[in-house]
């Protein structure tokens, strides 16, 4: 039993970051219907600036975090601003492989930068193991999945309550209709890509301190989870994303326990198979249907 | 002579190798109701989708209070008063009638404003107040429509473009529609409104223009083409 306990909250954990990641595909899809599949190359260089900040300016490993985020959130901005706002009215397949084509970008740039092989990244932060019964967790866990509990109420207060979130909602909705109440479309897309980048980078930055080690192909299986739990959760539903983030990670640790690990990407790529031939909305998406 | 409030001149508009609008002008004078009536298809909508700046014209110019807003954006347009009405209503699905009405006054800064215009709306129109927590989706078409009319009034607006704003309600709720745009003329913002039901528009506009195949081919006030033989025939159903 304590097993099972000890394994949901690997899961947990996991999915946390799986949850940081999904909610910035299904923020990004609900604005432009883009999967942005440069979007595992973001975690991946969020935990890169991590990298710098912790090793190199020898930054406490919060204000680390936070300046990872910040970089990140430019960097989003300026990739949508390159490489899909000037293809905003080319057919949306256009945009798909632009995006694939920046994520090549940003992963052989950075093998050919600084070298393909895994780093390991500074262990800003001493380990501790708390025993509860037959139950460990670190506090490094207990870090990953305050903090991302943290940035979650963070957008959902963004998204709900302020302006920007307003207007981030109202272009999802209806592009045309979020015009004429005089919301400047580019600029709420930018400030989307801003805001699920920075996200992107809490979770790289965060799994670096999990795994201790970091390399530039490290946002490529994440990143393709990541847009699973968004689809599991309902694409574009940002409660869905958490929710989806959570499942997957939980669902893997699980296979993992019960002795499938070699199976354990095939299991979570299968539910994308299974959710996409029985319930493509996902979990928490409703099928679409207008009042006239 | 008073100084047209929205000029139009020469306006052509494409969509792709279809003119949809060919070298338009009228003008519309501060409080008046002015209607562009015309079958489907005649180009209405366009011509105000190119007014609100959703569409770019080809050539021509169009003027708001003396100033070209030709290169203006979209959102400066909202700010400065003009404020459109899409067809379909198009009120955001998902979130309240009062997330949609706020979502009217995001070009307005002042937070008082907010207030005063809530305060407006809501007298205005009751049944918004009534439903101001439910999801905008789960209004009626006619209730949908005053949200959609409401929410530009938040914009404090001073010429306010309605694009069929009568289209596939119910009988009551039509003439609720009708009186309710000359409520708005009377509060002293000025109409610009495109209709399929000509008759009604006709009756409380000051002025009209006919349109056919994306031109301006009759013009007058609302009672003069009401009287037409030829604007009866064509659409008033003879």
């Amino acid at each position: 039993m304590s097993s099972i306990i000890q394994q949901l909250i690997n899961g947990l954990i996991l999915g946390s970051v799986y949850a940081l990641l999904a909610l910035g595909y299904t923020m990004v899809y609900g604005i432009i219907k883009l999967i942005n599949f440069a979007h595992g190359d973001v975690y991946m260089l969020g935990a890169y600036f991590g990298y710098f900040f912790i090793k190199v300016m020898h930054f406490n490993f919060f204000i680390a975090l936070v300046l990872s985020m910040f970089v990140s959130a430019l960097l989003g901005m300026l990739i949508e601003f390159i490489a899909y706002r000037p293809l905003r009215q080319s057919p949306r397949i256009a945009v798909l492989i632009s995006a694939l084509g920046v994520s090549f970008l940003l992963e052989n740039g950075m093998s050919y930068l600084y070298g393909s092989d895994k780093r390991a990244f500074p262990q800003a932060i001493k380990t501790i193991q708390y025993h509860f019964g037959g139950i460990q967790i670190s506090n490094i866990q207990l870090i990953i999945i305050s903090t991302a509990v943290t940035l979650m109420i963070v957008l959902t207060i963004i998204v709900k309550r302020t302006k920007m979130g307003r207007a981030m909602r109202a272009v999802s909705a209806d592009q045309e209709a979020a015009v004429l109440m005089g919301i400047n479309v580019n600029r709420t897309i930018s400030f989307t890509f801003a805001i699920g980048s920075a996200l992107a980078a809490a979770g790289g930055v965060l799994i670096g301190l999990y795994y201790n080690n970091i390399d530039p192909l490290m946002g490529m299986t994440p990143g393709i989870k990541a847009f699973v739990a968004a689809v599991l959760g309902g694409i574009g539903i940002i409660p869905g994303a958490a929710l989806g983030g959570w499942l997957i990670g939980i669902l893997e640790t699980l296979t993992q326990a019960v002795g499938l690990s070699d199976y354990k990407d095939a299991v979570v790529y299968g539910i994308l198979i299974v959710i996409l031939l029985f319930k493509p909305t996902g979990i928490l998406g409703k099928n679409k249907r207008e009042k006239v | 002579m008073v100084e047209a409030v929205l000029r139009v001149e020469n306006l052509s508009v494409n969509y792709g190798a279809i003119k949809a609008v060919q070298n338009v002008s009228f003008s519309v004078n501060p409080g008046e109701i002015v209607t562009l009536i015309g079958a489907n298809g005649a180009g209405k909508s366009t011509i105000l989708r190119t007014i609100s700046g959703l569409e770019k014209p080809v050539t021509g110019n169009m003027s708001f209070e003396k100033q070209s807003i030709n290169h203006m954006s979209s959102e400066k347009r909202v700010s400065s008063g003009i404020v459109h009405v899409p067809e379909g209503r198009r009120v955001f699905p998902g979130m309240t009638v009062q997330e949609n009405l706020q979502l009217g006054a995001f070009t307005v800064a002042n937070k008082n404003q907010h207030k005063v215009a809530y305060n407006n709306v809501y007298e205005q129109f009751p049944i918004l107040k009534t439903r101001r927590h439910q999801d905008a989706a789960t209004l009626s078409g006619g209730e949908q429509q005053m949200l959609a009319i409401g929410r530009a009034l938040m914009a404090n607006p001073k010429i306010i473009l309605l694009d069929e704003p009568s289209m596939g309600l119910a009988p009551l709720y039509i003439k609720k529609i009708f009186a309710i745009i000359q409520q708005i003329r009377d509060t002293g913002v000025t109409v610009l409104v495109i209709e399929q039901n000509a008759n009604q528009a006709l009756k409380i506009a000051d002025r009209g223009y006919v349109i056919e195949s994306g031109q301006i081919i009759a013009t007058g006030t609302g009672a003069e083409l009401l009287s037409s033989d030829e604007v009866r025939a064509s659409y008033l159903g003879g």
